[in-house]
């Protein structure tokens, strides 16, 4: 690690790479959810593949974890030294003179999408391993999307989710195309490439959101 | 028009600046920025205060000396300008002036507005350059065939006059633009390949032990460069960066 943060291009790139491995997540992720709103059945045959096969525990998650864990940690090395790089603060700084919020703000849209994934791993990943590990209990393929609908249930937990995909928007929204800049993407398909990229900051994070209120809108009778 | 002024004030690179307050009456609107603190330097002169101390030299935006962060922005509230050549029209009878020098740590506080932007310099040093050979068998430069785009994307990037602007709006006080304008600048042409891994690697390591902060692509920099120095360079200089050092 201290290898990679000697130089700030070497940080920038492991930003970059880190950023671009999780919107890569994000596609599988809300396809997956997405199908707990078309089709609970086919939901709760991927939920359970994820959960039981042996390369996506074992290799996938801890790949996906680390990948969380380079992006944070690096979000706040970069963080310390860019604050350590100015020295005397500016008595009057017009940032929003020259760069978009979102840009100068990343930091703060980071910061509650880490805690919102403190909610969440507590929500799914915490209640997975002691289903599994700790009460052990037997494979059940049907139980995934009952679980998961009823997780949407209280009003807080909706609202909570639904605001940190808003900030998971803004985080995009510069991250996604700032990525490719830092990879040293920045050609005659920048433009096109600008525009994909803000409708994935858009779209993708809208679908999360709907799923959330869909399923605390829509809850199991029985 | 009467203006009044919140002016950074520091006696030397050791000392503890202040903000202090100044009022001047009189100011015209075809007066430039800097004509506009030489009058308030007269005022100060005659009646035995200390003048204000400011950078600046050719007052025609060309030499990049004049900077001074101006209501928050470097050189002020136009674009694609310097502070030399800000016209007081800009600004409006009973308005407050906020005038800084440049924040960041690898351009320390000399005396009062002016810093000590030398971290450029050593960047420059440190590769900004190409070997020619000047030994009496010099190759014209227009003998070599260059491609006409590679050729304006290196003038647009030679045209970076290093004031400092960048580092100056950026958040995190970071130098890239004004490296990879110095990086593409060579890089482009066929003269600067040669040395091209060489360069961008000693230029990187050059700018980050100045201590300047890291790109975090918020496109300040671009924004209020007097020159208009594309953020094109910078990816460039990251493509140059990580072609060098994966192929050693």
């Amino acid at each position: 690690m201290s290898g990679l943060i000697k130089s700030s291009i070497a940080r920038k790139v492991v930003m970059a790479l880190s950023g671009l491995f999780l919107v890569i997540f994000l596609v599988l992720h809300v396809t997956i959810n997405l199908a707990s709103v078309i089709s609970p059945d086919f939901f709760n045959e991927a939920s359970h593949f994820m959960g039981y096969n042996v390369l996506v525990q074992y290799l996938m998650q801890p790949i996906l974890v680390i990948g969380v864990i380079v992006h944070f940690v690096m979000g706040f090395v970069l963080e310390i030294q860019n604050k350590n790089a100015r020295g005397i603060s500016y008595v009057k700084y017009k940032g929003s003179a020259n760069a978009p919020w979102v840009s100068r703000n990343m930091i703060y849209s980071g910061l509650v999408i880490l805690a919102f994934l403190g909610l969440h791993f507590y929500d799914f990943w915490i209640h997975e391993m002691t289903y599994k590990y700790i009460e052990v209990n037997p494979e059940n393929p049907a139980r995934y999307y009952a679980e998961t609908v009823e997780k949407f249930a209280p009003f807080w937990r909706t609202i909570i989710y639904v605001i940190s995909f808003v900030l998971l928007s803004l985080h995009l929204w510069h991250g996604f195309s700032s990525s490719l800049q830092s990879m040293g993407v920045n050609n005659k398909y920048t433009p096109a490439l600008k525009t994909f990229t803000k409708l994935f900051a858009v779209v993708v994070p809208l679908a999360f959101a709907f799923i959330a209120l869909y399923h605390h809108l829509n809850p199991i009778t029985h | 028009m009467k203006l009044y002024l919140k002016i950074w004030r520091q006696k030397d690179a050791s000392s503890k600046g202040q903000m202090v307050d100044y009022t001047l009456d009189g100011v015209e609107g075809d007066m430039s920025f800097l004509e506009m603190l030489d009058i308030l330097n007269e005022e100060l002169i005659s009646k035995g205060e200390e003048p204000v101390e400011f950078d600046h030299d050719c007052r025609e935006g060309i030499c990049g000396t004049c900077s001074l962060q101006i209501n928050g922005e470097p050189h002020g509230p136009d674009r694609l300008i310097t502070t030399c050549q800000l016209h007081m029209r800009k600004f409006n009878d009973g308005d407050t002036i906020v005038i800084e020098p440049f924040r960041a740590k690898a351009f320390p506080v000399i005396k009062d507005l002016i810093v000590d932007r030398n971290a450029f310099e050593r960047i420059q040093q440190a590769g900004g350059y190409i070997s020619v050979n000047t030994s009496g068998n010099t190759v014209d430069a227009n003998a070599i065939p260059i491609n006409k785009d590679a050729a304006d994307a290196a003038m647009d990037a030679a045209t970076c006059i290093g004031c400092g602007a960048c580092v100056a709006a950026c958040k995190n006080a970071s130098a890239m633009l004004f490296t990879s304008a110095k990086v593409s600048q060579f890089a482009l042409l066929p003269q600067g390949q040669v040395e091209a891994a060489d360069r961008v690697q000693n230029m990187v390591r050059q700018m980050d032990l100045e201590g300047f902060g890291n790109c975090t692509n918020t496109g300040a920099c671009e924004v209020e460069c007097p020159k208009g120095i594309s953020l094109e360079n910078i990816a460039r200089m990251n493509r140059e960066y990580l072609s060098a050092t994966v192929k050693g």
